[in-house]
């Protein structure tokens, strides 16, 4: 069924349809009406789950935790400050392996108050070991959500769908909302092999020495591992059922490029108006949208990075003292290689400023007329 | 399962061990009773058994012993010393003066 809604709602929706059975929230704008809605159908009985309010965001993924300790599929959702607040309990929901879902609605961080968009705030989770994925429009919110709880708790660590606020979380657009008999075909209910079980009691989380603590991390890096392969396999089995298919990443216009635009979520929407422009002029362009930044899709960069002779990343998000983030990684992805091109790192569009059509254009120009590099930032539509 | 010793679960490798820390190791092997230097002593002459002491125990290292007063079914606390982690807690809680008292120790 097709409906009009706003990228929060699609958040909603996608944990509804996935069955989660508890949630446990605290509102921030702009992600309130993710949890509002969720609420909602708790109350109605639309929604046969636990909706646990707490008195912060570090509670409320402490909650899921916790039930998702005991085998129940958990949601909730921030953004922001919010998410930074949860930073401890981050770490614990993988050390845990609790396979929890959350949505983040990408605001930049303060002070000064603000409520726009930026990715900062979940890129600064990235060493976490939460997985991380950006979508582009609201069907693609709601698709990965359900994505995110197979991937998730097939390699048992959490993961976060990530959506640029207002862009996405408050404009409405057509989802198709997937039927609830596929979905629930799609993702069976969960039932992990170590859960809390008065039953058959374990301690969980308890000391552990340094005779055993290197090889529980070890696991969790072979589970990011993992989870490369699970992402590009649920994403083509659930695009066979559904009819839209996902990957680690998605590329446009690429087989025959000679130049590569590199960015992530909507600001690689518009960059794909960009690459149309672009070839109706004769330039070989191609676009590459990193929608799964954590596993980062490594061997992917690679093969598409040594094909072209110069690779631009736009980043909506800055690591102070360095540079963008995407940057960063790509770059550091494409140092051991023969074949690499010169790598441009931009910086466009903090605090929610408008990266337009033209901006990108505009990078893309300047790009053209440089042969390296002069430093890692490029800065873009900043009032120097 | 993997081989328990009477100390602590010991894992030859990374394959035979669960993805989490899963009674990873015991309390049997953590005796957290070498953490204390504040020891507190029960004098069981003042002692009511009100068993506040026990419940407020953050580490369950006081356990009940069921005595018989006057007819009447009583408990009295004991600390296991080999876990209690000297916190002081049982102390602060305890509603009789000097039915709990401290004494330094080393560590």
């Amino acid at each position: 069924m097709k409906k009009v809604m706003i990228g929060n709602y699609a958040l909603s929706y996608g944990a509804k349809l996935s069955r989660a059975q508890v949630i446990g929230a605290y509102p921030i704008t702009p992600q309130t009406e993710v949890v509002e809605l969720l609420s909602e159908m708790c109350a109605s009985g639309e929604l046969d789950a636990k909706f646990i309010k707490v008195e912060s965001e570090h509670s409320a993924m402490a909650a899921c935790i916790g039930a998702s300790a005991t085998g129940a599929r958990t949601f909730t959702a921030t953004s922001s400050q919010g998410l930074a607040l949860m930073h401890e309990v981050l770490h614990w929901a993988v050390g845990a392996r609790t396979p929890v879902v959350m949505g983040n609605i990408n605001r930049a961080l303060g002070p000064p108050w603000t409520i726009w968009t930026e990715q900062t705030d979940s890129l600064a989770q990235r060493d976490t070991g939460w997985m991380q994925v950006y979508a582009q429009n609201n069907q693609e919110v709601i698709d990965s959500v359900i994505q995110a709880y197979k991937v998730a708790e097939a390699v048992q660590l959490p993961a976060m769908v990530v959506l640029a606020a207002f862009v996405l979380s408050h404009t409405s657009e057509t989802v198709d909302i997937p039927e609830q008999e596929k979905v629930d075909e799609f993702l069976p209910s969960y039932d992990p092999e170590y859960k809390i079980d008065p039953d058959n009691p374990h301690a969980f989380g308890g000391l552990t020495g340094p005779d055993g603590y290197f090889e529980l991390r070890y696991q969790i890096q072979k589970a990011m591992e993992d989870a490369l392969a699970k992402w590009e396999e649920i994403g083509r089995e659930f695009g066979d059922l559904f009819g839209r298919h996902y990957g680690l990443v998605e590329t446009y216009k690429v087989e025959d490029a000679r130049e590569l635009i590199i960015s992530s979520a909507t600001l690689a929407s518009t960059a794909r108006g960009v690459v149309d422009e672009l070839r109706e002029k004769g330039k070989k362009v191609g676009l590459l949208r990193i929608r799964v930044f954590r596993p980062f899709p490594a061997e992917t960069v690679r093969s598409l990075l040594s094909a072209v002779d110069k690779a631009i990343v736009v980043d909506r998000n800055i690591s102070f003292g360095a540079s963008g983030i995407f940057y960063q990684e790509v770059k550091a992805t494409m140092y051991n290689e023969k074949n690499k091109p010169p790598i441009f790192g931009v910086i466009a569009g903090l605090g929610g400023r408008d990266v337009t059509v033209k901006d990108i254009m505009n990078i893309y120009e300047d790009v053209m007329k440089q042969d390296e590099p002069k430093s890692d930032i490029i800065w873009k539509g900043v009032k120097i | 399962m993997p081989e328990k010793t009477e100390k602590q679960i010991v894992y030859e490798r990374v394959k035979d061990m669960p993805p989490l820390a899963v009674s990873l190791y015991t309390m049997d092997y953590n005796k957290t009773g070498s953490w204390r230097n504040i020891r507190p002593v029960i004098n069981y002459d003042k002692c009511i058994s009100c068993m506040i002491c026990w419940k407020y125990c953050p580490d369950v290292a006081i356990y009940l012993e069921k005595f018989e007063k006057d007819g009447k079914e009583k408990y009295k606390p004991i600390i296991d010393y080999e876990y209690c982690k000297g916190c002081g807690i049982c102390w602060t809680e305890c509603p009789v003066e000097g039915a709990i008292y401290t004494e330094e120790e080393a560590g």
